[in-house]
């Protein structure tokens, strides 16, 4: 019964998602004010049935109903109920439905909080939402049903993949959803300006919160990502370029690029065509990514089952949504106004180099992901591109950008000088060269590449200092009264140079020791003495496992206790090692248990990873940052002033 | 009973002092080892959805792991391994594209985009100046221009 | 004019992405079409004491189908090559990987339509053949090159598509 009532919950929706995607802008063409009204009610619909749909999906999982063929796939009796809950989403059908879900909550979202906005604007925004969204509920209702049933019922489920069943998963895909679903919006707002042919700045000014927003998300999305990587894939990896990390990566690039236009855009009523096109863009490369991930294109560690039925379908949409988009950009591209001048060093003409870097490094990413695809199709046989190539290309491409970074903030609109700038980051840069030098060396030796990532990230720090003097000096020496976009800019450029740190560090000084461990054995690494005392049988609410106890002594003479497991799931019989870490703030102790030797020997991996937890740390400032320039005041006042502010 | 012959032989044991051995690496040369990961780290594992040799656990890649440690303790250099494994799986076995006509674009894209940005930067740069500039000849009513520098 | 760029970027992108719906990225194309085939010298399984090596099949175009008896895929084909055999075509077989050694008995439970199995306990033909699982067939010609790969099982359809153009140029 409940699975049923999520369907035609789904279909109702449907319905009125398509009134949202015709009603409003028949009344925004015709000024027709109450048709314009209609988004309103049909938002909020959609959004308490799609909610009523998952809530029915959710439900089949929580009470282990398997006779819905998605639970008896993804699901088990002996499931915990945390990962019972986020199975809902941990297959394709419940993912499509998330997404479903988080595109009507941010319409409802802008529907609620957009009251300022001018009625045809607003009509035509949550008329291309609309549309979009009629897009992906076909999609669900006609390709990926998840409340389809099983006959006969199975007595228990087929368990959801080991690998998803750790904390990451559940926090990884809302978060990531709720960024390319986010993006939806700068993508409406851009698409509502085009068709009223409302050039001006005041639509960079709306878009821009609901933009950084969904950036911030994303970057919440690709950090938990990576750290659930780390954790469970067992061999301490956080990236790998595989086609669905690139899919993640590929909007963020255009994200931020996005981000710094819309701030030129609201500031100066510049590069129009950019943020227009930009924002266009992050939305096509979430769309895309979808359509790689499901599509069975590009072969992943991560790809669903692929189904060409459902590829086409997405395949069409994708032809439907960015074709029409970058059509009716060529066709209302703003040629009016002057485009104003402004001097070669100036904060302007670095933010352009920035979105022009940005670009390169996103081009960069797709060609690398999609030439395999292209050779195969032309018939010239099959290539592999891995994290060598990725690697190797975009260290010339961010290195600059990052240099840009520091200096970008410190640079006036308008015109600037070169000596300026030097003469007011001679001691930042200079700092930067000495740490280059001396953080590496604390690590245990220099090297090229680790000297240049030292020097950049402490460059964008000591350069943001710098910044933060000046504001402090201009405001008469209160910091409290700055506003939250510049400390919104200055957390989140803090929280990319730690990020860069991060990797540097982890990258170039990491270590590792591949031994065979008896009780009482000991093995050293990075000052650290692990001895294993032994492994013993347990089991796990779902899983079978063996044990490990490792006790640690740490350099500073503290001692702590790992228990790596290698575990085996009931359901599937599938084996699984779950790593033991000990995180800290200088890096990660890492232990993961091979294979059992006999007796009681075992095959140990014990890793030291060096401020890996900077990666993510970096990861989670940079979105402070966002949501800081995100809640800035002048976005909280209630009242709309025309034209740019 | 039995606990307490363990406990007896475990106190006779460390009372002979063999407790704490450092233990011993895996594999049985270590630095052979270190170059094989290092090496087939940038090699794919051809059954896998997209892992590296290095990483995957599935038997045929252990296999091949096995034929590189047997070639490199047989004195061979990195790239005559790597040219034993892309004789018989292709080119498709390298994480590393390699550099010939089919891969040209791939190598040289990520260049060419970045000049094609700073070509873009620079055009734009200059068209606006000079576009501003003529403007001010326009609206001069005869005194001295001030030209952007 | 560059108002039309990112258009006609995505349209071609567009056709890639059609035409990749049709593509399996995962099938590992062999590198040994059009040159010849890898020489090993493997026991026979069905002769015990005899060896086999690929040029004693010179002469006339064979098959040389990898399969396992823990293989499950490997049974589905085998209707098709029990026909396949029949209607005259050279089957060897390559016994890939089988450390329980069951082959010979599982043939005798299910019907034999090789000439003969080389026996490849350890995979080292396997890999020396750019074998990535089973079931695998190559087609090598008279002369002894290789001229196709099929990775999978076989089946009626994909005989006529990949095989059998092949074998009827040079008439088997």
């Amino acid at each position: 019964m409940i699975p049923e009532l999520g369907h035609f919950a789904l279909i109702v929706a449907l319905l009125l998602a398509v009134v949202q995607g015709t009603l409003p802008f028949v009344g925004a063409q015709t000024g027709n004010a109450s048709l314009m009204a209609v988004a309103r009610p049909a938002a909020l619909g959609q959004l308490a049935f799609i909610g009523l749909a998952f809530a029915s999906l959710a439900y089949s999982f929580l009470t282990n109903d398997f006779s819905v063929k998605n639970v008896a796939s993804n699901s088990f009796s002996q499931l915990p109920p945390v990962y019972r809950l986020t199975a809902t989403w941990g297959s394709h059908e419940g993912s499509m439905l998330l997404w479903c879900l988080m595109l009507a909550g941010w319409t409802a979202a802008l529907t609620v909080l957009s009251r300022p906005l001018p009625a045809e604007i607003r009509a035509r925004t949550l008329g291309v939402l609309g549309l979009v969204s009629v897009g992906f509920l076909a999609f669900v209702v006609a390709t990926s049903n998840p409340f389809e049933r099983l006959l006969p019922v199975p007595a228990d489920g087929r368990d959801l993949n080991p690998l998803l069943q750790d904390a990451g998963m559940v926090l990884h895909p809302p978060m990531l959803y709720m960024g390319y679903v986010g993006f939806s919006v700068a993508f409406a707002f851009a698409l509502a300006a085009l068709l009223g042919d409302q050039l001006d700045a005041a639509w960079a000014r709306w878009a821009r919160p609901w933009t950084t927003l969904a950036w911030v998300f994303l970057t919440l999305g690709i950090a938990l990502g990576s750290w659930w990587a780390y954790r469970e894939l067992g061999w301490g990896g956080w990236w790998f370029w595989d086609p669905t990390e690139n899919a993640s990566l590929m909007p963020w690039l255009a994200g931020t690029a996005l981000l710094h236009s819309l701030a030129v855009t609201e500031r100066r009523g510049q590069f129009r065509t950019w943020t227009l096109f930009l924002s266009i863009a992050a939305f096509a490369l979430s769309l895309l990514g979808t359509f790689l991930i499901r599509s069975g294109v590009l072969s992943s560690v991560h790809a669903f089952a692929n189904d060409p039925a459902r590829g086409l379908f997405i395949l069409g949409l994708l032809a439907v949504v960015i074709g029409g988009s970058l059509l009716l950009y060529a066709w209302r591209f703003p040629r009016s106004g002057t485009p104003a001048a402004f001097g070669w060093v100036s904060r302007e003409s670095l933010l352009l180099a920035n979105n022009a870097l940005l670009a390169a490094a996103l081009a960069t990413v797709m060609l690398g992901t999609l030439y395999p695809l292209f050779l195969d199709a032309l018939g010239f046989g099959k290539v592999s591109v891995g994290p060598p190539y990725f690697d190797a290309v975009l260290v010339p491409l961010f290195a600059p950008l990052l240099f840009l970074v520091a200096l970008g903030p410190l640079t006036p609109w308008g015109q600037g000088s070169v000596a300026d700038l030097a003469l007011r980051t001679r001691w930042a840069f200079a700092g930067a060269l000495v740490l280059a030098v001396a953080v590496p060396f604390t690590q245990g030796g220099i090297r090229p590449l680790a000297a240049l990532g030292v020097f950049l990230a402490t460059w964008i720090l000591l350069g943001g200092g710098v910044g933060l003097a000046a504001a402090r000096r201009r405001s008469g020496g209160s910091l409290g009264s700055l506003p939250r976009g510049f400390w919104g800019m200055q957390v989140a450029h803090a929280g990319l140079a730690v990020v860069v740190l991060g990797i540097t560090l982890v990258s170039n000084y990491q270590s590792e020791r591949d031994v065979r461990m008896n009780v009482g054995d000991h093995v050293d690494l990075a000052g650290h003495r692990i001895v294993f005392k032994g492994a013993t049988g347990r089991a796990g609410p779902n899983y079978v496992a063996d044990r490990a106890t490792m006790e640690v002594t740490a350099p500073d003479g503290r001692s702590f206790t790992l228990y790596p497991e290698k575990r085996k799931y009931n359901a599937t019989g599938v084996g699984m090692t779950e790593a033991a870490l000990r995180t800290g703030v200088l890096g990660d102790l890492y232990v993961s248990l091979g294979e059992h030797l006999g007796g009681q020997a075992w095959s140990v991996r014990v890793y030291h990873k060096p401020f890996v937890g900077w990666l993510w740390a970096g990861g989670a400032l940079m979105a402070l940052g966002g949501l800081l320039a995100a809640s800035d005041r002048r976005y909280r006042r209630a009242a709309a002033t025309e034209g740019p502010a | 009973m039995r606990g307490l012959a363990g406990g007896l032989i475990a106190l006779a044991l460390l009372g002979q002092g063999t407790a704490a051995m450092e233990a011993r690496p895996n594999a049985d040369d270590p630095a052979l080892e270190q170059r094989l990961l290092a090496l087939a780290a940038d090699l794919r594992c051809v059954v896998c959805q997209n892992e590296s040799l290095a990483e995957s656990r599935a038997p045929l890649a252990k296999d091949l792991r096995q034929e590189v440690r047997e070639l490199m303790r047989k004195g061979r250099t990195d790239r005559e391994v790597v040219e034993y494994l892309t004789t018989r799986y292709g080119d498709f076995v390298l994480y590393r594209p390699p550099f010939k006509p089919v891969t040209y674009l791939l190598w040289t894209g990520p260049a060419l985009f970045l000049v094609v940005g700073a070509i873009v930067w620079f055009l734009t740069i200059r068209r606006r100046q000079r576009r501003a500039a003529a403007d001010r000849v326009l609206d001069d009513d005869g005194g001295t221009q001030t030209p952007l520098s | 004019m560059k108002r039309w760029l990112p258009f006609a970027v995505f349209a071609v992108l567009l056709g890639f992405l059609f035409v990749g719906l049709w593509l399996d990225p995962r099938e590992v194309p062999s590198p040994f079409i059009g040159k010849p085939a890898p020489a090993f010298s493997l026991p026979v399984l069905e002769r015990p004491g005899q060896t086999f090596s690929p040029d004693q099949a010179r002469g006339r175009p064979w098959l040389l189908n990898v399969w396992a008896p823990w293989c499950r895929t490997c049974r589905k084909e085998h209707p098709f090559l029990m026909q396949l055999a029949a209607s005259g075509v050279r089957l060897y077989g390559l016994n890939w990987q089988d450390q329980a050694r069951e082959a010979a008995d599982l043939l005798a439970e299910i019907g034999n339509p090789y000439v003969l199995n080389a026996v490849d306990h350890d995979g080292r033909a396997g890999i020396d053949w750019g074998v990535t699982g089973v079931p695998e067939t190559f087609l090598i010609d008279a002369d002894g090159i290789i001229r196709a790969k099929h990775s999978g099982p076989l089946s009626e359809r994909v005989w006529n598509r990949k095989f059998a153009p092949l074998l009827q140029g040079k008439g088997s």
